[in-house]
């Protein structure tokens, strides 16, 4: 087919942050999946709950500690996540560096006090069917963590060398800003269901 | 010379300088396709977006157009063999008291002809559709994502591979495409074969989803500029709104078979209501993604219709916005119909009255539909070929199965026909007439476009009358022996019950619907090696993909057009407008913004890459391997890691760089 110059895009510019990026997008969409399995999960232990009158079925209160402990880590740990965002957006490399280590910190210290959180639940995941809805939400969460934290490290560790400064990366900065965003926004749900629902009845 | 030699030179400024200076990341360039003469263009582009040589370079192909041609191949096959599952169930019940197989064979075969029909042959050629049309008619030249593209076929192989193994070692599922608990629980199911059920949803549900990210980036971000929402095609509406389908429901039946697989391999109890657990909770979650995946299914062909339609009725879609408010309303009530197949499980009578009334509601956007595609017909100067006498095909076979199921919409009748042959012949009409005929119609329409070459017209008659008597031979009658009381899921019935010359006829309308799917094969093949040559644009159609040449060259496009209509080429004929501007040595195509499509950045696409390759073959042999134990999850975690880290690390292209 004929065609004829109309536009030219020459002008450009090559890489975009946030809801400019198609990677953003990407991310966003695999949120909203991940997002739905947590809440089919949540809904699957509400079915439950409400069914059995005498839902925890005999079992003692979960202590809640760890899990709190792990709550606060994460929500403390937003703040420099925000911060970081801010360098990668400013293409900053040597505060995204410094972000990037404080951030894998961040990610491993909740990891290590989920370890003493699946004891706290007071009960195994072959006890009764609530405990195996406690270990798969927490289990759920878990994964999640994991990759997140390995994935930020290998990005921390590609910003230190000479592929890290490039717009692309500055990119997947503020990409792994934003999960790390969703990690921490779908705990706090997991935590009230885990923790304090139970308490209720 | 690879891409990565022209720029060398163009290096980044130091690094100390740029962040002392406070920071702009850096820009490189390259040679644009700005006033370069047409030749030199293609060399440049064609040099640039090929997939390399070798096995290797196959292996690592990125490009949309391979992996989709791929999909349709593989699909297609895995077509043949549950077709082929469906012959022989039909030549054991031809007649009382068959000894051709047995119950336990025949609980794989019906198991496996569903299992294959929905998960390795309807969802995934559908997307594949999708994946080789959208970033055509969107006017872009690769997918989005094309590396998590391509693993995505990986896995969906390998799922394959690994069902259809199950099955020649008889470890197949045998629990139905649905395996309810208790009968596919620890308790009642012993042996591998519900695992390997649980596993193969996971291998196809992660394929699905990821393709279902790629195509809704796609459609978002990647349009040529001017096609601002309204100027979307048709087709690639349906594909967007199925994609949001696909994204919010198939968590929901790998929740399920995580669970069950969880319940099997390690001893929970979610489904078992002796420790607390529910068995009816498998139901509503396995539904709760079931029922939207009959409209993953139903909606592209839908979009496939509205594309079919305006090329031989010679005028754009008739209420193109009452479509596409259609698809999305059908995408939003999709999700509130799944209890429908749970009626026969006692539940409360206003649920069940609910359900009643918005299975009911999701036939107005439907009839919508049908009313706009009369209309442009109607309107139209309609020219009948291959493609649009399957369209018509699609009406009469669709309508009738939406007309069975608005009566079992109403539970009384439902709880009267519940697991009869009523209820297989209802779901065929809806889902060959809803999804098949348009498949083949559009098989038609765009084979052309794939291949180059045209199908033979006179074959294509004589394919769609065989097609369309086999089936309605083979599936009407269902309709009576279900009514008559035959169950579903027999492996025989007793001559008194007098059901044996009925069900001789079924089983020869089978057969010739069987027939029919082999003179498409032929015909398939015919065309591809001795098809008249097809031209540009066979059709006289509207949309972008007709633009380029047939089949397109691997970078689409020669420059991005800029669109102006919804049917652009009708809009354009003497010349299209097209975008100058973007680099020619590296993989460079247009970002554009969500609503309005404004061009707003030049974005590298990604290089070919073995790793996706790599990293398919770690996740498929983990999920083998975690059927016989929980700790290969543990185990298949490092290799998963190393390939994931190979695939995301960057090579020194400039894709990756800048």
């Amino acid at each position: 087919m004929n065609q004829r110059p109309a536009m030219d895009l020459a002008g450009l510019p090559t890489f975009g942050h946030g809801p400019r990026s198609p990677t953003w997008w990407g991310t966003l969409g695999f949120m909203a999946l991940e997002g739905m399995g947590f809440a089919l999960a949540a809904g699957a232990y509400l079915y439950l709950a409400t069914l059995w009158p005498n839902w925890r079925l005999s079992a003692p209160h979960p202590n809640h500690w760890p899990g709190t402990i792990v709550t606060l880590l994460l929500v403390v740990s937003l703040v420099p996540n925000h911060m970081l965002n801010r360098y990668a957006k400013q293409c900053a490399i040597g505060p995204v560096r410094i972000g990037m280590v404080v951030m894998s910190l961040l990610g491993l210290a909740p990891l290590v006090v989920r370890w003493f959180e699946f004891p706290a639940l007071n009960i195994y995941w072959d006890t009764n069917a609530y405990g195996s809805m406690l270990w798969v939400l927490l289990g759920l969460h878990t994964t999640h963590l994991i990759t997140d934290v390995g994935d930020t490290i290998v990005l921390t560790v590609l910003m230190f060398t000479h592929h890290g400064y490039s717009g692309r990366r500055f990119g997947d900065v503020g990409d792994n800003v934003f999960y790390w965003d969703f990690v921490v926004l779908t705990w706090i749900p997991i935590y009230l269901l885990i923790y304090w629902l139970p308490r209720l009845g | 010379m690879s891409s990565a030699d022209l720029t060398s030179e163009r290096d980044l400024p130091s690094e100390r300088e740029a962040s002392a200076k406070g920071d702009i990341a850096p820009e490189r360039d390259g040679p644009r396709d700005t006033g370069i003469d047409d030749a030199s263009l293609h060399r440049w582009l064609a040099r640039t977006w090929r997939t390399p040589p070798g096995i290797i370079g196959a292996l690592s192909s990125v490009d949309h157009k391979v992996i989709a041609r791929r999909y349709l191949i593989t699909a297609f096959l895995f077509l043949c063999l549950g077709g082929l599952n469906a012959v022989v169930m039909r030549i054991q019940l031809s007649g009382p008291q068959r000894g051709l197989v047995g119950p336990d064979l025949y609980n794989q075969l019906f198991t496996m002809h569903g299992v294959t029909m929905m998960f390795l042959f309807a969802v995934p050629i559908v997307q594949a559709t999708g994946i080789y049309l959208v970033p055509l008619m969107v006017g872009t030249r690769n997918i989005a994502f094309p590396r998590l593209n391509a693993f995505s076929y990986w896995v969906y192989v390998s799922g394959g591979l690994f069902a259809w193994v199950s099955f020649a070692l008889a470890m197949a599922p045998d629990v139905g495409w649905f395996a309810y608990v208790p009968l596919s629980g620890p308790e009642y199911g012993p042996g591998k074969r519900a695992d390997v059920w649980a596993q193969m949803i996971t291998y196809t549900e992660v394929s699905s989803l990821a393709v279902a990210v790629a195509t809704v980036v796609t459609v978002f971000k990647q349009r040529a500029p001017g096609m601002s929402l309204d100027k979307i095609p048709l087709f690639v509406w349906a594909l967007l709104v199925t994609s949001f389908v696909v994204i919010f429901a198939m968590p929901a039946v790998m929740i399920t078979s995580t669970f069950l697989i969880l319940d099997r391999l390690v001893g929970t109890h979610i489904f078992n209501p002796a420790e607390g657990g529910d068995a009816l909770l498998f139901q509503h979650l396995f539904w709760f993604f079931g029922h939207p995946e009959v409209y993953i299914i139903f909606l592209p062909a839908t979009g496939m219709v509205s594309a079919i339609i305006p090329a031989f009725a010679r005028r754009p879609a008739f209420g193109h916005l009452g479509l596409v408010l259609s698809l999305i309303a059908v995408g939003f009530l999709s999700f509130g119909l799944w209890v429908h197949h749970m009626f026969a499980t006692g539940l409360p009578k206003l649920g069940a009255s609910f359900f009643t009334a918005s299975s009911m509601l999701i036939a107005i956007p439907n009839g919508v539909q049908i009313f706009c595609w009369l209309a442009t017909l109607w309107d139209g100067r309609p020219v009948i070929r291959t493609p649009l006498l399957f369209v018509f095909g699609f009406f009469f076979t669709f309508v009738i199965g939406g007309l069975t199921g608005v009566m079992l919409a109403s539970v009384p009748l439902d709880l009267q026909v519940h697991d009869t042959y009523f209820v297989v012949a209802h779901f065929h009409y809806v889902l060959i007439g809803g999804s098949v005929f348009p498949l083949l119609g559009a098989a038609y329409f765009w084979f052309p476009k794939i291949t180059g070459r045209m199908m033979s017209e006179r074959l294509g008659r004589w394919h769609f009358w065989l097609a369309m008597i086999g089936f309605n031979a083979a599936f009407f009658p269902m309709h009576i022996v279900g009514l008559w009381g035959m169950p579903r899921r027999v492996y025989t019935y007793p001559a008194e019950l007098g059901w044996g010359n009925i069900n001789l006829f079924i089983s020869a309308g089978a057969v010739l619907f069987f027939l029919s799917f082999v003179l498409f094969a032929f015909n398939l093949v015919h065309g591809a090696l001795r098809g008249a040559p097809a031209g540009d644009n066979p059709w006289d159609a509207g949309t972008l993909e007709w633009a380029t040449s047939s089949p397109p060259p691997s970078y689409n496009f020669a420059r991005i057009p800029v669109v102006t209509n919804v049917e652009p080429l009708w809009a354009e004929r003497g010349a299209l407008p097209v975008a100058t501007g973007l680099r020619v040595d590296v993989r460079e195509l247009l970002v554009s913004t969500v609503a309005e499509a404004h061009p707003d950045i030049r974005e590298k696409s990604a290089t070919p890459s073995i790793w996706p390759l790599l990293a398919a073959i770690a996740v498929g042999a983990t999920f083998l391997y975690s059927i016989f134990t929980p700790w290969a999850i543990v185990w298949g975690a490092a290799p998963i890691a190393v390939t994931l880290v190979g695939w995301f690390w960057p090579k020194g292209d400039p894709e990756d760089e800048e």
